[in-house]
């Protein structure tokens, strides 16, 4: 569903995506982790088609984000990170112009809105100002706009970076709900997170991959069998303690 | 290409709604009303003039513009980047033309709408004696044209700053500029050394001598086509600058 081969992003100077390749299908969900600055969100941001790339192409589902971007952009949701929102709008007014500007209009339009507020529990606060909102809700809103065209592909940057454990809770129980159907893709630097809800994960340090299987696989590369000491030994470049944990 | 219009209305829809949400509109809209009183009626002379004519009224237009419109203007851009807004906009399935189109439609239209409101005063000077309503519908035409053409480069200054003070002043600035160019005082200063060529070019961007035929009742299409192709211009430029520095 989602190819990515050789990505490349220079900022000025800085070299923050240097040629990564991957690719995710319908039913898997994708753990993008690494340290702070290693290039995930900029990552997801060239998928999305918000930045363009230096080099490297990025499809869904058979569409180039370059070449192609309304199509794209059409079928995957996007949570960038810290889940954006227009403050003095409420989550109905907010959602009902995603849904417009989503081309959903009228009856389905409303059932979708629905649809979205029951399933991430909205219902108490769609006529106040989303400024005004905790936390949580306000990354609820920015899930249900994220799914309300019940999108293919779905692209979470830290889903549930600065939640507590409950609201953590509830988002990865969403994430596992809508796993099967869609092709995922979270950033995290929760590990535990990723046993939680992923399918698959990726380490990304300093804009390259260094790391790409199943948590069962990641996790065997250490003598420790902890997910935490292979993060630290790949990201670290400490080879000593690390037993297996290598470049792949 | 169809998905040009629903996109740009679904845009231009929020934008227009959310001048509402805060007191922002009805601030605005009472100041341009009062100042638009005051100038008429304390500066313009409107009584001594003895005619029943909206002259008085029109004259102040573009300085009235001068503040109050980079003041709607500021934060059509740099707004969305202050709150990362513009990483969801662009990431929705919106040609770059929609958004940058429909905001500045929203902005043209609420500016409007603050001019359709001292309509009372067209009434008032019918009640007094038989003016030239055609001239006035042309003065409010023209006046509703340079509101359009300020409005175009403030939407471009916004785009480059996510600060909105600085978009308020840059702006002023600028269209201070177009005012100016037409100036006698500025053209003598630059007819001392620049060639002829420039001297009129420079007169010719002037909104001022633009206005000041429209707002006599003379509609001459080189003007109307001049504040058209400003405005064509300055929304080019916008999507130029969104487009290039959409990561910073
Ligand atoms: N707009 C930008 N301009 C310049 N450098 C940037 C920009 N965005 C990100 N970077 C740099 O690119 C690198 C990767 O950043 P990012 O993708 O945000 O990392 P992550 O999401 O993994 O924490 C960092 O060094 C960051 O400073
Ligand atoms: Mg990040």
């Amino acid at each position: 569903m989602i190819e990515i081969t050789s990505l490349v992003k220079h900022f000025g100077p800085i070299l923050a995506v240097d040629g990564v390749s991957f690719s995710v299908a319908r039913g898997e969900v994708l753990g993008f982790l690494g340290p702070n600055g290693a290039g995930k969100s900029t990552t997801m941001k060239m998928v999305t088609g918000f930045l363009v790339p230096t080099s490297g192409t990025a499809t869904v589902a058979g569409h180039d984000v370059t070449r192609e971007p309304l199509a794209v952009k059409a079928r995957i949701g996007y949570l960038p990170e810290g889940a954006p929102a227009y403050p003095d709008m409420t989550p109905e007014g907010f959602l009902n112009f995603v849904a417009r500007v989503r081309g959903l209009s009228g009856s389905r339009r409303r059932a979708r809105i629905d649809e979205v507020v029951s399933r991430v529990n909205l219902q108490g606060v769609m006529r106040q100002p989303i400024d005004t909102l905790s936390k949580g809700f306000k990354r609820r809103v920015g899930l249900a706009q994220a799914i309300l065209h019940d999108p293919e592909v779905l692209i979470m940057d830290e889903p549930t970076d600065g939640l507590d454990p409950n609201q953590k809770h509830e988002v990865r129980n969403l994430i596992n709900q809508m796993a099967s159907t869609k092709a995922i893709i979270l950033s995290t630097h929760i590990l535990e997170e990723v046993e939680a809800v992923c399918t698959r994960a990726i380490i990304i340090n300093r804009g390259k991959v260094v790391a790409d299987g199943t948590p069962a696989q990641l996790k065997a590369r250490h003598s420790s069998g902890r997910l935490d000491d292979v993060f630290r030994a790949i990201t670290t470049g400490d080879t000593a303690r690390s037993g297996k944990a290598g470049r792949p | 290409m169809t998905r040009f219009l629903p996109a740009t209305l679904a845009v231009m829809r929020r934008e227009l709604g959310g001048y509402f949400l805060t007191p922002v509109a009805y601030v605005f809209t009472i100041i341009f009303l009062l100042l638009a009183g005051v100038f008429t009626f304390q500066l313009g002379g409107f009584f001594e003039g003895g005619q029943a004519d909206l002259r008085s009224f029109f004259t102040w237009h573009p300085w009235l513009y001068l503040f109050l419109v980079p003041a709607v203007s500021m934060r059509l851009w740099a707004e969305e980047r202050k709150q990362g807004t513009i990483e969801l906009l662009l990431t929705l399935p919106v040609p770059l033309s929609s958004a940058v189109v429909g905001k500045f439609l929203a902005a043209w239209l609420f500016t409007g709408l603050a001019l359709a409101l001292t309509a009372p005063m067209w009434i008032t000077v019918n009640y007094l004696g038989s003016p030239d309503n055609g001239s006035i519908i042309t003065a409010y035409l023209g006046s509703f044209l340079m509101a359009g053409g300020f409005l175009a480069i403030g939407s471009m200054i916004s785009a480059t700053t996510r600060n909105q003070v600085i978009a308020f002043v840059v702006s002023v600035v600028l269209c201070l500029g177009f005012l100016l160019a037409g100036f006698g005082a500025v053209l003598d200063f630059l007819s001392g050394w620049a060639p002829q060529p420039i001297v009129e070019a420079v007169a010719g961007f002037s909104f001022l001598t633009r206005f000041s035929n429209i707002a006599k009742g003379v509609i001459d299409a080189r003007d109307v086509l001049f504040f058209l192709a400003l405005i064509a211009v300055c929304l080019f430029a916008t999507a130029v600058i969104i487009d290039t520095k959409k990561g910073g």
